[in-house]
């Protein structure tokens, strides 16, 4: 089920279902998921607490396994990748934003931005070209030698968006990127997203509570108890099946 | 070396914790090392003999005299160059806090056979000369502040009454180790008191000292020795310095063992404080090591991170008390002079203190590794916030 922009999709969802075991209990989080992601697409995924759609981020991220169904992220089946395959596939193909920007405290922006590449078989001075570039694009230039705790809210995200885009990865995955942030903050949070998507052609896909942040998404999709409740192939709307 | 960049930085990011872990570790590393060297030093006799030196005693104990008759029948056994006797006195200087050695010895033949023991050529005949005379080594004349000439009493405890000796030389070790807390004065002294104060005493001595021509003829001689006074009143035990010197560390074997125990218990309590230390550092980053894995870094890029803090906090403390055990050593050499020859850390002490400082970090490393290496993203993930 193609939909959005009308680009082939880069994500394929079929029959998607996760569950976890507290217990002698197994509590369904998933059940029966199916759609596509086009490319070039910001979507953002919304539902109440437990609804299951961090569960279903890490899955289209390749971070937590299927029970059952498929995961199709550029042509490539991620759910019959091995760890160590997994582990490679992220690097290069997905650009992380964590609702508390999940940088190392004890590396400078400009370090915490160039450690994706220490993956990649980039020299030093191609690194820290890509690095300089990934900083500029979020307005840090004047950050570099910066520690996070030397930074704001705001600032730290952006930094982590710079280490999320550096290795020029096809998708990137937001939870809830604007979550710990003022309003001011949150919105120019956004609009850096919504930049990376017009201009740099990402695909953004992004979980979140706050309509607010809903809003700057062309496509919404809601999660109720881990079920798909409604599609929106319609350019953004904070309402699901407007 | 980004990733030693960030080990580093990692192992201090707690100053405090950090800083008392590593000082904790020095301070074990430092102790282990002490006690080390003072095993070591347990030792230092058995190290210092000399290969060609024998030593004759009675068979039953040290206890029991051998006849000064001896003597001339040693001697005749070939292999054998020189033949000196004496006597442990056990004499008490002021009181028993201030002991050293003091033994009766046949003054000439005594030199003779301890070419280690340096006296300049005046300083010898005047020793010699002179049957009250003695000599003393020189950390044990610079503890008292004796010089050549001064009244030196002892009381004795094996041969009682107060005994006084001229000082006629200060001898200088040959080697670092050489014993120089020691005093020796002349057998005749003793023997013709004996003779007057406990005539049943006299003309008996305690042990006789040969050099033999080769070190390897000391089996041949020694068995020589024994053979000439088989089935006599007073058998003997002839044995090299090595194996008579091995004897006294045998009788405080137990001791030996209770330091022993010591500096490993002392490695093992500082191994618990560290891997505890690593264990709350692993735990309170395990979301960091959850987003390295997300960005694609593998279970053995987290190992090399963690057990690498932990070999850095280990190596850290372990270069500081290498580092401290030096001065540590020269203050114990200082204050505690009378007790120990030369109280010196080895080379091997050294290499046994970076491998103690390398274990703590390794095992204390081992779990913190194992759980960060190991640790689901998702799992991770969730610690956040």
């Amino acid at each position: 089920m193609g939909m959005g922009n009308g680009n082939p999709p880069i994500v394929e969802i079929v029959n998607l279902s996760k569950s976890y075991r507290r217990g002698s209990q197994t509590i369904p989080v998933l059940e029966d998921i199916t759609f596509d992601i086009a490319d070039g697409e910001f979507l953002a995924l919304m539902g109440p607490s437990g609804s299951g759609k961090s569960t279903l981020l890490n899955l289209i991220a390749g971070i937590d396994k299927a029970d059952e169904g498929t995961i199709r992220v550029g042509g490539v089946d991620i759910t019959s990748l091995s760890d160590k395959e997994l582990a490679a596939w992220r690097a290069a193909n997905v650009g992380f934003i964590f609702q508390f920007y999940n940088l190392m405290p004890v590396l400078t922006a400009f370090e915490n931005v160039e450690l994706p590449l220490l993956l990649t078989g980039l020299s030093r001075s191609e690194r820290r070209e890509h690095v300089a570039l990934a900083l500029q694009v979020v307005g840090l230039s004047d950050r570099v030698d910066h520690y996070p705790a030397q930074l704001s809210g705001g600032q730290q995200q952006r930094v982590a968006i710079a280490r999320a885009v550096v290795s020029d990865p096809a998708i990137l995955v937001a939870d809830e990127p604007t979550g710990d942030l003022d309003r001011v903050s949150a919105g120019e949070i956004l609009q850096l997203m919504d930049r990376l998507v017009r201009e740099f052609g990402k695909t953004i896909i992004m979980v979140t509570h706050d309509p607010r942040a809903a809003e700057k998404a062309r496509i919404i999709r809601h999660l109720e108890k881990g079920i798909l409740t409604d599609i929106d192939g319609q350019p953004a709307s904070p309402v699901a099946g407007s | 070396m980004f990733f030693l960049k960030l080990i580093i930085r990692n192992a201090f990011r707690h100053k405090l914790r950090s800083t008392l872990t590593v000082v904790g570790i020095a301070i074990a590393i430092i102790a282990f090392g002490l006690l080390s060297t003072l095993v070591g030093l347990w030792y230092h006799g058995v190290e210092a003999s000399s290969a060609s030196r024998l030593v004759t005693r009675n068979a039953i104990s040290l206890v029991f005299p051998l006849p000064l008759s001896y003597k001339d029948r040693i001697r005749q056994v070939p292999g054998v160059k020189t033949v000196s006797y004496g006597n442990w006195f056990g004499g008490i200087y002021i009181d028993e806090k201030h002991f050293f050695a003091n033994e009766a010895m046949e003054p000439k033949s005594f030199l003779e056979l301890y070419p280690e023991f340096i006296l300049t050529p005046e300083q010898r005949e005047a020793f010699i000369r002179d049957r009250k005379g003695c000599i003393v080594g020189k950390r044990l004349a610079d503890t008292y502040g004796w010089k050549i000439g001064d009244l030196i009493t002892l009381r004795g405890t094996i041969f009682p009454g107060q005994w006084e000796f001229v000082l006629r030389g200060i001898y200088r070790g040959a080697e670092k180790g050489t014993e120089e807390r020691a005093l020796f004065f002349h057998w005749d002294y003793l023997n013709e008191t004996l003779k007057k104060t406990a005539p049943r005493r006299a003309d008996q001595v305690g042990f006789y000292m040969i050099d033999v021509e080769r070190p390897e003829l000391a089996a041949e001689v020694s068995q020589a020795v024994d053979a000439i006074f088989k089935n006599s009143l007073a058998e003997t035990l002839t044995e090299t310095e090595k194996a008579f010197q091995l004897g006294f560390v045998a009788m405080t074997e137990a001791i030996l063992v209770a330091i022993q125990i010591v500096s490993y218990v002392v490695i093992v309590i500082i191994m618990v404080v560290a891997a505890n230390t690593m264990a709350m550092t692993a735990r309170e980053r395990i979301a960091e090591y959850a987003t390295m894995k997300t960005l694609g870094f593998g279970g053995w890029h987290i190992a090399g991170i963690v057990f690498g803090e932990s070999l850095v906090i280990a190596l850290s403390g372990g270069l500081l008390g290498v580092a401290l055990t030096f001065p540590a050593a020269q203050w114990i050499q200082v204050e505690l002079a009378q007790f120990f020859p030369a109280f010196t850390i080895a080379p091997h002490t050294i290499a046994l203190d970076l491998l103690a400082a390398l274990v703590v970090g390794v095992a204390a490393g081992i779990f913190p590794t194992w759980r960060g290496a190991t640790i689901g993203i998702a799992e991770g993930l969730r610690r956040i916030g």
